[in-house]
């Protein structure tokens, strides 16, 4: 290939607009063959999914209820990212987090009103998702020790953390399920459809609840922090080039840090949504994921906090209308389905630039080149 | 002597017809014509960007061209990648050598061209070879020794010798003496001389016009990607080589000032026997000692890497010292006082880094971000926690304007500038703080001749402000012009102090090659 095109710019509509849509095209392409393989339609099938997933207002919560996971935890490897940081770890800070959340509300639930319980448990999920990512940054930045593999290692240490603690210490007493007392109603966050019974909407009960309110809140906030402030400049600078960060007398240590506990506040309210959303009380295996899945969300989403809203709704789409796919057709299997998510990974992940350089060769036809690159 | 490569009396080893290359936007070669008579020097000049890497790019198969003929002695033909440049006989020695750092001479030569499974087959035979080669071309390096640990001359003859092992009769040179002292220079031209003598055909791409001068026969000017003159070397001077370069007449200049400072000046940089020593015990610095006056500049002058860089790194609070001291525009720093570059930033002494990409500017920011690197945290450029943006870019325009950076859009990508208008915008950034010292390194590395007059025009007006100013550089040319007194580092120290209206070329080379004292060594 003689034109370097990696090097030619494209316009927005392009770079985060067409070519993510072409990569998910192409992955449900390849789904298309393997069902074609084992004899589902894939038309048909791309119907069950579509429809699973937005069909009914059931559908729509569910839906809704794993983008807000997913926002969460792709926010969180995205404000890593471009500090340069890979953080592994949202699925050890979203379990930690949760640990917060369960401990504040487990010794205030009775004596304080809703009013203060609830930004209580906010703040104590990312205070906690914050202090179990302090640790590798720590690590990181005084010591050197590489962040991807202290944050894996992290996750496993939060996993038996919260296995010991839920089997031998906060486990209801009297039961087998290793898991805490219910809290009291007034730490629950309401689910959206009480609170768009309020307005006197009738929907379906789903585990949707006001988590995905904040979620969104704290897209706008992650964008103005990395965009819009001097922390975040400072951020993306020593995340670009960490001699222009010391040049311009920024302290490298001090990003990481940041950076970090900032990544993994985010993380931590994974559990805003699970625990004071949905479980209302702290149990096992709770993230389900959730953390690893948010590396891909930011991947597709090109770590813009736009990018993330719209891949976690893609995610959001895949697990609740893959569940329904797996249920619908026998031959599809639940792991059929995770295939197919592994196909759309691959392709806005791994292969994200692969289709780049042919619609980079395209848009040249329609613009002289000496508009595109300044001379 | 060689017939001149215009008039095509000799056998062409090279003919190039039409050659265009184009890379998105920029038309890096328009139509190009290339003669070049066998067993001649060819000399091709042109700024940065004037097309001459991507022109020897195509010859050896990097690039291919959107149209245009190559003939090689006479035969055309097609080059896709760097084995049919070698199966044609063409040899390259790159700018940045590409040689495996911990293998020996021998291995280096040998790798690619291995010829059998077994290396001690193949060794043996490249051994006997490059002894040949060695004798014939005066070409002496220490076959055995690891590359790592050869001075750089030697390292270059190293590539040299691995062209000529894959029996190449056409050699690229890309600017083969950027990291040479003048001596190791001088022993280059030497050595081509001699490959020469033997029916090697060379072509030189540099930007130093006293080289073109010394040692080609022929020489091609290439502007803006088109060729706009093909000149016996004999028949031409630096001069109206540079002119044709830049396309317009240029004056030279004698910055230097009329009178000596006042003896009683104040001193804006006092460095007091600081030393640096670095992680991994490697002293970078070793007692250095010196000042700069207020008004005054200072050119540190030395083959690139003998402690310039950490220097810079230190006055500017990048990095601490390890013992002494410096007192900089009256704040003293020590390993027990370190300051930081914010607090230099405040202090009023500004610095213009050497590596404008990786310290300057961010490459992917655009000039308006770029344009408050290091000002980030300034009460104008916030408020209430968020940045101003539109202050920002305001006061970017105005730094574009002042300087006449250009394409003066405060939001295109910094990468997207040429060297030189990154490095004016950098200017303008430190300039615009009224510095009262400044430290500046590798000014017009890499920056067009027409910006080169206003970078120093620009340092000059600073010096006459009463600025003290710390200039380094591995343009000989450019501190001799520029400074009012060098001194000379040699692997972290000053081993040599000159006026700069008195400096010589020759003397400081020796100097730089720390062989001043001791002519015998």
């Amino acid at each position: 290939m003689s034109i370097n095109t990696s090097s030619i710019p494209l316009p927005a509509w392009l770079e985060i607009g067409l070519i993510p849509v072409l990569n998910i095209v192409m992955a449900l392409f390849f789904s298309g063959l393997i069902m074609l393989a084992i004899g589902v339609n894939p038309i048909e099938a791309v119907g069950i999914m579509i429809n699973g997933a937005f069909g009914y207002d059931e559908a729509i919560g569910y839906t809704l209820y794993y983008t807000t996971n997913f926002i969460f935890t792709g926010l969180a490897v995205a404000v890593a990212f471009h500090a340069n940081l890979f953080n592994i770890g949202g699925e050890g800070q979203a379990y930690i987090g949760g640990l917060g959340v369960g401990l504040v509300f487990l010794l205030l639930d009775k004596y304080l009103p809703m009013i203060l319980l609830i930004p209580l448990g906010i703040i104590a999920a990312g205070l906690f998702g914050a202090a179990w990512a302090y640790i590798p940054a720590w690590l990181q930045a005084h010591r050197g020790s590489h962040i991807v593999i202290t944050t894996i290692m992290f996750n496993f240490i939060a996993s038996s953390i919260m296995v010991y603690l839920l089997v031998n210490v906060l486990i209801k007493p009297g039961q087998m399920s290793p898991e805490t007392r219910q809290f009291d109603e007034s730490a629950w966050l309401p689910f959206m459809h009480d609170v768009l019974g309020w307005f006197g909407m009738e929907v379906t009960r789903s585990p949707l609840n006001l988590s995905l309110v904040f979620a969104l809140i704290c897209c706008v906030f992650v964008w103005v922090y990395i965009w819009r402030t001097r922390w975040g400049y400072e951020l993306r600078t020593s995340g670009q080039s960490e001699a222009a960060a010391r040049y311009a007398g920024i302290k490298p240590k001090t990003v990481i840090i940041t950076a970090m506990c900032v990544s993994g506040a985010l993380a931590g309210f994974v559990a805003v949504n699970e625990i004071m959303g949905v479980h209302h009380r702290l149990l096992l295996n709770f993230t389900a994921g959730y953390g690893f899945t948010g590396i891909a969300v930011s991947l597709m989403g090109r770590n813009h906090p736009v990018g993330i809203i719209m891949a976690s709704l893609l995610f959001g789409v895949l697990y609740q209308g893959g569940a329904e796919l797996a249920f619908e057709i026998p031959t599809i299997t639940r792991e059929m389905v995770v295939a197919i998510q592994g196909l759309i990974i691959l392709f806005s992940g791994a292969l994200a630039l692969m289709l780049r350089p042919w619609v980079v060769k395209v848009y040249l036809k329609f613009k002289p080149v000496d508009e595109v690159v300044p001379a | 002597m060689s017939p001149p490569a215009d008039s095509g009396t000799g056998p062409l080893a090279i003919e190039l017809r039409g050659i265009s290359k184009r890379f998105g936007a920029v038309r890096a070669n328009r139509d190009i014509d290339l003669k070049v008579a066998r067993g001649t020097i060819h000399g091709i000049v042109g700024e940065n960007g004037a097309g001459k890497s991507t022109l020897m790019s195509i010859l050896y198969g990097f690039y291919q061209a959107d149209s245009g003929e190559v003939l090689i002695n006479g035969k055309l033909v097609a080059i896709h990648d760097s084995s049919d440049a070698i199966a044609a006989g063409i040899g390259m020695v790159h700018q940045h050598f590409m040689l495996v750092d911990t293998f020996s001479v021998l291995e280096n030569v040998m790798l690619g061209a291995e010829g059998n499974a077994l290396l001690s087959h193949s060794a043996a035979a490249a051994r006997k070879e490059l002894q040949r080669l060695a004798d014939e071309y005066q070409l002496s390096v220490h076959v055995d020794s690891l590359v790592s640990d050869l001075p750089v001359g030697e390292q270059q003859r190293t590539e040299i010798l691995k062209a000529l092992y894959r029996h190449a009769e056409i050699l690229i040179l890309d600017e083969p003496t950027g990291v040479l002292t003048p001596q190791e220079a001088d022993q280059l031209f030497v050595v081509l001389n001699a490959l020469k003598e033997r029916g090697v055909t060379i072509i030189l791409i540099t930007h130093k016009l006293r080289e073109i001068m010394d040692v080609t026969d022929t020489v091609s000017v290439l502007r803006m990607g088109e060729m706009v003159s093909h000149l016996n070397t004999r028949d031409t001077s630096m001069s109206e080589l540079a002119e044709l370069m830049v396309g317009r007449k240029l004056e030279t200049r004698n910055y230097h000032r009329d009178e000596p400072l006042p003896a009683d000046t104040a001193n804006g940089i006092e460095v007091v026997d600081l030393g640096v020593v670095d992680k991994t015990g490697k002293a970078r610095l070793k007692n250095l000692s010196f000042e700069v006056k207020r008004g005054e500049i200072l050119g540190v002058a030395g083959v690139a890497g003998n402690g310039q860089s950490t220097l810079l790194e230190v006055l500017s609070g990048i990095q601490s010292p390890t013992s002494g001291h410096f007192i900089i525009n009256g704040q003293q720093v020590s390993a027990e006082q370190p300051i930081n570059p914010s607090q230099m930033r405040q202090l009023k002494v500004q610095h213009v880094p050497e590596d404008r990409l990786k310290l300057g500017l961010v490459k992917s920011f655009t000039a308006a971000e770029s344009s408050v690197l290091g000002y980030q945290r300034a009460d104008r450029f916030n408020l209430r926690g968020m940045l101003r943006l539109s202050t920002i870019r305001a006061a970017c325009r105005r730094l574009m304007e002042g300087l006449d950076v250009r394409p003066a859009d405060p939001n295109l990508r910094s990468a997207s500038f040429s060297g030189g208008n990154q490095q004016k915008l950098i200017l303008a950034r430190e300039l615009e703080r009224q510095p009262e010292v400044l430290l500046v390194g590798q000014p017009t590395r890499g920056v067009d001749i027409g910006a080169i007059e206003l970078i120093h025009e620009k340092i000059i007006e600073m010096r006459d402000k009463g600025c003290a100013i710390l200039l380094v550089s591995v343009e000989l040319d450019e501190i001799m012009s520029l400074a009012d007194r060098i001194i000379v580092m040699y692997e972290g120290q000053v081993v040599a102090e000159v006026n700069g209206r008195d400096a010589n070329k020759t003397q400081l080379g020796l100097m730089m090659a720390n062989a001043h004292q001791d002519p015998a060594a």
